[in-house]
């Protein structure tokens, strides 16, 4: 199955490469140059995963970001000219997987989009439990759901393959660079705002005190690891 | 209880010293307290010395009023006192001059009671207190006849006069005193006037006793007004300097207060000015230098803003296109085994001149973010071993390609530091790098090592080396140690200047090292704590295998400053 792209952007030479390029690696883009009709593009395409550019026409990129995000959680990566950490931060905040800077090899950015498209391979039929008693966190890895204390909490791939990673070896700590290879399939360690970003949003969704982690801890200068009883 | 004496003695004793101690400390600290006080408030000493000054000079005048009003007083007295001495010597003179003979005891202390009456019987001295006693020569003082005839008066004229004012008086002087003596249990000063009285068997001497109460009174009662009213003076300059001091202190403290918050960064800080007198200049000028400050800052915040702004939109246009042209290029060099050879060879060229435009452009934005100010720092955290490792894994392929091999010294323990690993890594891939393009071909060594406050990388190579005085010269922007060398690895020659800036950013020194045929070394000195100041660093500049025999190669340090990793800092851009 081919997978589809919906490729925002406002400059044209540059979609019209980038298509030939996706097309040539076996994808199917559809293409929208401005943020205004970002969003109703996403809904008629139902793509399998979004190119968005950061600076458009209309609507900012990351506001079309948040807008996609509020209704799937379908993979997100961004095309930025900004390596700024802000400018990258706000991104990845808003709710970007992944993030590719300008000028980027066509390699490297089928190889970040297949990353994000190789998913649900593994289908062993595994439950996860992490967290302290009383405060624990269940994963369903077939089925794709989390829950806590029974209620379901909707996370987005990205961000449940990160507590998957964290969760089959708990009491191991994963430095940064091993996540970003396990979960966001960097061979070489790429910027690790990328970690920090969306163990930050893992956290808000799944921890009762984000300030205070119970369930994803820190470890000082090394990196995370996943909190048990 | 039987303590021994001395051991109670020495306990007495060690408790009094403990007391004592506590005494000291106790003063000590307090005198430290009025100290601060007396320096740090204007007020205060102002107040302290108007108050000493005005009570010296209010004292004196005081002082010099009471005894002006006083002499005064008994002068009046005095002159009032004579002219009755006079008129009761001329009555005494006359009669007791008609009588002859001496030689009657009875005859004179009758005369003397006579005399005595007629004395009191004066219209002066009808109702006064005013006491008037009569003495023969020689007599001892129980001779003395006094009127009022009462004992408590006579002890009193006997007290009252002295004999050496009867001495005087004897002389043929009209002399007088003052003396206060008991009269019936409590004090009284008299004005003791004596005139000698002749009379033909012999001097007599006359005596008057002026009560002086009235006066002692009238004195007392100057002597208090002066007190009240210098007291009262005094307290009252004191409040008016306060008061004064106050007016003038609180602009001066309120403007102080003011400076202080402009400095922190709230600009928007003015004085209140009121009226136009000189303190409302100092608040307008304060005013105006506020604003001015306020203009200006907000001026250079705007053109740092735009300057950011600029660099973003370049940023984003050119590499928009470039993009663009990197996606064609790449497409057209997979392609190029079925192009004829001097159009693959293009193809390769352009792919390969490519990516040297990409990381210019990527150099060139990120000095430009470095001289606008905008760099941040995103300290964490990290263990320098494994940044080491992996910057070395990293170039270990570029490495092999020279054929220098790279050595690593590190310690076994992790070395956790509170760096930006982006950064940290970007500067050592860059000092890496530029070894194994200078090298050549020798062993490159990297060492890390860190002590209580500081941790120290230091590149090591043996390949050319570069002049002395060049130590400076290699952070330069696109510098070059020998132009007409051709460049091997094309590097774009800011490296070394962003890794100077990384360096300054962490708060930490980049320096270096080299000598021609010798090699060169770079040491990268970060703090363990972000922010820390560095005063050491645990590796030494100078390797130990340099040859300083020849020449001591001296190493200039570009000592770099700590500066403050502020994000929006606009001044210094």
């Amino acid at each position: 199955m081919r997978a589809r792209v919906l490729v925002v952007d406002d400059d044209p030479a540059l979609a019209e490469m980038l298509g030939i390029v996706l097309r040539s690696e076996g994808f199917l883009p559809s293409f929208v140059a401005d943020g205004e009709r970002a969003l109703a593009a996403f809904r008629e395409a139902r793509p399998d995963i979004v190119l968005l550019d950061l600076m458009l026409p209309g609507m900012s990129g990351i506001d079309v970001c948040r807008a996609i995000r509020a209704e799937s959680g379908v993979p997100i990566v961004m095309l930025t000219a900004k390596s700024d950490t802000v400018d990258v931060v706000l991104g990845l905040e808003s709710g970007a997987d992944d993030y590719v800077v300008k000028p980027f090899k066509p390699k490297e950015l089928v190889a970040r989009m297949r990353a994000r498209l190789r998913r649900g391979e593994d289908v062993t039929p595994e439950m996860l439990t992490i967290g302290p008693p009383g405060n624990q966190i269940t994963i369903d890895v077939p089925a794709h759901t989390v829950s806590r204390n029974s209620d379901e909490v909707r996370l987005t791939p990205l961000e449940f393959d990160l507590l998957v990673a964290l969760a089959r070896k708990p009491r191991q700590v994963f430095t940064r660079e091993v996540l970003l290879e396990q979960v966001w399939g960097y061979r070489h360690a790429a910027d690790t705002r990328l970690v920090n970003v969306h163990v930050q949003r893992l956290r808000a969704k799944i921890e009762p005190d984000p300030e205070r982690p119970e369930i994803i801890l820190t470890v000082r200068g090394v990196g995370y690891k996943a909190g048990t009883g | 209880m039987a303590l021994p004496r001395d051991i109670l003695a020495s306990r007495v004793t060690a408790a009094l010293r403990t007391t004592r101690r506590t005494v000291v400390r106790r003063v000590t600290v307090a005198w430290a307290a009025v100290r601060r006080a007396w320096r740090l408030s204007l007020q205060l000493r102002i107040v302290t010395i108007t108050l000493a000054i005005s009570a010296a000079l209010v004292g004196t005048f005081g002082f010099l009023v009471a005894k002006g009003i006083t002499d005064n007083l008994l002068q009046a007295r005095r002159d009032k006192a004579l002219e009755q001495v006079e008129v009761g010597a001329g009555l005494a003179t006359r009669q007791l001059g008609v009588v002859t003979q001496s030689s009657d005891p009875d005859l004179q202390t009758v005369r003397f009671a006579e005399v005595l009456s007629l004395l009191a019987s004066r219209p002066e001295q009808i109702g006064s207190d005013v006491v008037v006693a009569i003495v023969r020569r020689g007599d001892p003082e129980t001779a003395i006849k006094s009127w009022p005839d009462n004992a408590a008066v006579a002890a009193a004229a006997q007290t009252a006069i002295t004999p050496a004012l009867r001495d005087t008086v004897n002389q043929g002087w009209v002399a007088h005193q003052h003396r206060t003596v008991d009269l019936d249990g409590r004090p009284e000063t008299y004005l003791v006037y004596g005139t000698p009285v002749p009379t033909n068997w012999g001097n007599v001497e006359l005596y008057y006793l002026f009560p002086l109460a009235s006066e002692v009174k009238a004195a007392e009662q100057v002597t208090r007004t002066v007190i009240v009213t210098g007291a009262a003076l005094v307290i009252l300059l004191a409040l008016i300097a306060a008061l004064v001091t106050r007016l003038v202190v609180r602009p001066v403290r309120l403007a102080a207060r003011t400076a202080q918050r402009l400095s922190a960064g709230l600009l928007d800080q003015r004085m209140v000015v009121r009226g136009e007198d000189d303190l409302a200049q100092l608040g307008e000028a304060f005013n105006q230098m506020a604003g001015n400050l306020q203009r200006q800052i907000q001026r250079l915040e705007e053109m740092s803003r735009l300057q950011r702004r600029f660099t973003s939109d370049v940023s984003h246009e050119l590499r928009t296109p470039l993009t663009t042209v990197r996606m064609a290029a790449d497409l057209i060099f997979s392609e190029r085994d079925s192009f004829d050879p001097a159009v693959a060879r293009s193809a390769e060229l352009l792919q390969l001149e490519l990516d040297r435009f990409e990381s210019l452009l990527t150099d060139l934005l990120e000095i430009s973010r470095f001289d606008a100010g905008f760099a941040v720092l995103d300290a964490e955290p990290n263990d320098l071993v494994g940044i080491v490792r992996r910057v070395a894994d990293r170039l270990s392929s570029v490495a092999e390609r020279a054929c220098c091999p790279v050595e690593l010294q590190l310690p076994a323990a992790p070395v956790i530091a509170e760096v930006d690993a982006r950064r940290v890594e970007r500067v050592l891939r860059n000092l890496v790098g530029n070894a194994v393009e200078h090298g050549e071909g020798k062993p490159i060594r990297v060492t890390l090592a860190a002590d209580g406050g500081a941790a120290a990388v230091t590149v090591r190579d043996h390949g050319i080396g570069f002049n002395t005085g060049e130590e400076k010269l290699v952070f330069n922007r696109f510098w070059r140690a020998d132009p007409s060398r051709a460049r091997q690895t094309g590097g774009t020659g800011l490296g070394l200047s962003i890794s100077l800036e990384d360096a300054r950013l962490h708060g930490g020194w980049l320096e270096a090292w080299g000598a021609p045929g010798q090699g060169a070394q770079f040491r990268l000195t970060l703090p363990l704590r972000a922010g820390d100041r560095l005063v050491s660093s645990p590796l030494r500049l100078v390797p130990d295998d340099a040859h300083l025999g020849v020449r001591p190669a001296q190493p200039a340090t570009i000592e770099v400053q700590v500066l403050a990793p502020t994000g929006s800092e606009a001044g210094d851009a």
